[in-house]
């Protein structure tokens, strides 16, 4: 099915899947695409066992998730706005962010943009157009109506686009959120990475909808939903409902069907609510080995080739994770910094008292790693 | 329907060619204050239930989709946290955003994107992003609005850091506070007295003077109490310390804290420590309201200078009533009871 032939109330039956007629990218860009891809399954590796040795707090990785990611920045400007659920790293690393920023965010160490403010994975990226992430379940949602108005009002052809999961689709601000952009027609792109569960709860059990997609339609919001293990029929689809949106012809909601191959975090078992047998169908499913798949076909990649990238991206992630675990955390005075954009006279001599009692006590320094 | 307004060329706007000598309205002075915003600073969208074709319910917003359309000035559907999730949308991607949440009594469905997410967006980016905004919203009693049209939600605000809470109590405050919170780094919410937005009416400047935010406005000296409130509260307090003048000689301190976070903690101290007595005046309810966080200030920084316990006057512990508000409501009869009682100690 390719996405021109979709329509308002079609059958959402059928996943969108590659049309070998469609935009396809560059060589240069399709290596970038599956080099990036590698990095995520790395970095989630690497931040797995940094969690299990107790260097960090705590993770959520995006493993079987990250076509999701990568065939929808690279088919977005670099400059559309980006408002974040807690499973895209792809997007900042995708716009130039570095695996060392990254690393510093997760060790929460003195170089973290956020200064230590915010839990593992809750990444910044101003620079990148990528909004800092919150914990709260689809309150991005409706931060992309906003940042779509806001192009509609500069008068710019900018898209903005809010990633968020099949839970989300219950919160209230999923509701508040197409409503505005469908009411406003406002350039917005909304992907709904369907990774089948909410923590635990399977996606058949969180709503009476046949399709998460179903719900665009009464919100007058464009709804498709793509195989969200092929990261070119990702990028297809986005591409098409970006110049849509571009054109002023309105939102779409991507229903983006994927699923999620580890636990919901660190902290999660899944083994006490998996279905039986689901696991194993979406191993076979795996987006990576799908696209170094088509990648060998069309001759882009040589399998010498591959190894040698695995190599590379393994040893790149090591660093960058080396790095921020030998950087101190920040300096007691971040505690009040970025509540304001000055600090208040009450708030300072509070830290100020505080720090005068701390020292007194001989806590450890913040400057010395406490593990 | 939807008609689409393109942006009038033409200044037609009522208050331009006003004197300046002659009192306006609450009312006046704020949608001054928002049509030249609108026309010095090409990214500011005034948004909000009912604000476009309507000009607002209380009339706030009138003439602005007209001048500047409805791109800029937009009626929005009804949906609080889609207001105020849109006006972080917005401030995110370079805008600044005045957003109206129509009563401060529907703020509610709005309360997880304010609190969760615009007074946090600094702090939690460590500052690399940051969430400037207005979200203007009419609050208090006084208008026989019952329970769902007279609430006053400040203290949940105060509460949160990260978001500023300014409430003006003149005409002139209101055009220059709110002047002054658009051009803030940081998120503030603009709670307008709607008790005062149609009477009295003062004399306010022409021009587009920003009044700072943070700093308390002394509304009359004097030595023996000082009196903390604001909003619709420092008219009836000073109508009160005016009789207490009149009837008995006492020089009564009144201070209009303007804004209410970041607390101007060092006005507050040095009138206390002048005066040795202090009476807080809010018509919220009374536990856990703003004026015990002012009790508490001085409670942990001057106490040795009181000559008397603090005291409050504020709301009941109830919700707003209808048919008995003006028995709620602080009343100058009931400031001046609990003047007397301060001063008698």
């Amino acid at each position: 099915m390719t996405v021109s032939a979709s329509s308002q109330t079609q059958s959402f039956q059928d996943l969108i899947g590659f049309d070998p007629k469609g935009a396809i990218p560059s060589n240069e860009v399709l290596l970038k695409m599956y080099t990036l891809m590698l990095t995520l399954r790395f970095w989630d590796e690497r931040s797995l066992k940094l969690q299990r040795s107790g260097r960090i707090s705590f993770c959520v990785t995006t493993k079987g998730e990250e076509a999701t990611q990568v065939g929808t920045v690279a088919a977005l400007r670099p400059t559309d706005w980006v408002f974040p659920a807690y499973r895209q790293p792809g997007i900042p690393l995708w716009r130039g962010a570095s695996l060392e920023s990254l690393a510093h965010q997760i060790f929460g160490s003195a170089k973290d943009v956020s200064l230590g403010h915010q839990m593992p994975n809750h990444y910044s990226f101003h620079q990148f157009y990528y909004a800092s992430v919150s914990s709260v379940i689809g309150t991005q949602i409706v931060h992309a109506s906003g940042a779509a108005l806001a192009a509609q009002a500069k008068g710019t052809d900018d898209v903005a686009v809010t990633y968020f999961g099949d839970g989300s689709t219950s919160a209230n601000d999923f509701h508040s959120a197409l409503t505005v952009a469908g009411a406003k027609k406002a350039p917005a792109l909304f992907f709904c990475v369907n990774n089948h569960y909410a923590i635990s709860l399977h996606v058949s059990q969180q709503t009476g909808a046949k399709y998460l997609a179903d719900k665009g339609i009464g919100y007058g919001v464009k709804a498709l939903r793509v195989d969200g293990n092929d990261v070119l029929a990702v990028y297809q689809t986005t591409l098409a409902m970006a110049e849509r949106a571009r054109r002023g012809e309105g939102p779409a909601l991507l229903e983006l069907v994927t699923y999620r191959l580890n636990p919901h975090s660190s902290s999660d078992d899944d083994a006490r609510y998996r279905l039986k047998g689901e696991m194993e169908e979406w191993v076979d499913k795996d987006p990576i080995p799908r696209f170094e798949a088509f990648l060998l076909e069309k001759g882009v990649l040589s399998p010498p080739q591959v190894d040698a990238l695995r190599i590379q991206v393994e040893a790149d992630v090591l660093e960058a994770t080396k790095i921020a675990q030998e950087t101190p955390l920040p300096e007691w005075q971040t505690l009040v910094e970025g509540v304001y954009g000055e600090i208040p006279a009450n708030l300072q001599a509070d830290l100020d008292e505080l720090l005068a009692h701390e020292q007194g006590l001989s806590l450890p320094h913040p400057g010395a790693f406490p593990l | 329907m939807n008609a689409t307004m393109t942006p009038s060329s033409q200044t037609s706007h009522a208050l331009i060619q006003r004197n300046p000598e002659t009192p306006i309205t609450m009312v006046q002075a704020i949608n001054e204050a928002l049509f030249q915003a609108l026309e010095s600073n090409p990214n500011v969208i005034v948004f909000g239930e009912d604000v476009g074709m309507s000009g607002g319910v209380f009339r706030v917003t009138e003439g602005l989709q007209a001048q500047f359309g409805d791109k800029r000035v937009i009626d929005m559907p009804l949906t609080e946290a889609g207001i105020i999730g849109s006006a972080y949308g917005m401030a995110v991607s370079g805008m600044t955003p005045v957003a109206e949440i129509q009563f401060a009594d529907y703020i509610f469905p709005a309360f997880d994107q304010i609190v969760s997410e615009v007074a946090k967006l600094r702090y939690r980016s460590g500052g690399d992003c940051a969430c400037p905004m207005v979200i203007r919203t009419p609050y208090g009693g006084g208008i026989r609005g019952g329970t769902y049209h007279s609430q006053s939600p400040e203290a949940y605000f105060t509460q949160t850091p990260g978001i500023k809470v300014v409430i003006p109590s003149t005409p002139a405050d209101a055009k220059g506070l709110l002047l002054c919170a658009l051009q803030s780094p940081d998120p503030v919410l603009f709670m307008e007295p709607k008790r005062l937005y149609r009477s009295p009416k003062g004399l306010v400047p022409l021009e587009a003077i920003p009044i700072p935010l943070g700093p308390a406005r002394l509304v009359q000296a004097g030595k023996d109490l000082s009196v903390f409130c604001y909003g619709a509260m420092v008219d009836i307090c000073q109508a009160a310390a005016n009789k207490m003048q009149e009837n008995d000689g006492v020089s009564i301190e009144i201070i209009d804290l303007r804004t209410l976070s970041p607390i101007d903690e060092a006005s507050i101290l040095a009138s206390v420590r002048k005066t040795g007595r202090a009476l807080m005046v809010y018509e919220a309810p009374k536990t856990g309201g703003y004026g015990a966080e002012i009790a508490a200030i001085i409670a942990e920084k001057a106490v040795e200078y009181l000559k008397a316990p603090i005291k409050r006057v504020a709301g009941l512990d109830t919700p707003y009533p209808y048919s008995l508000e003006s028995v709620y409501m602080p009343h100058p009869l009931r400031v001046m009871r609990a003047m007397q009682d301060v001063l008698a100690f």
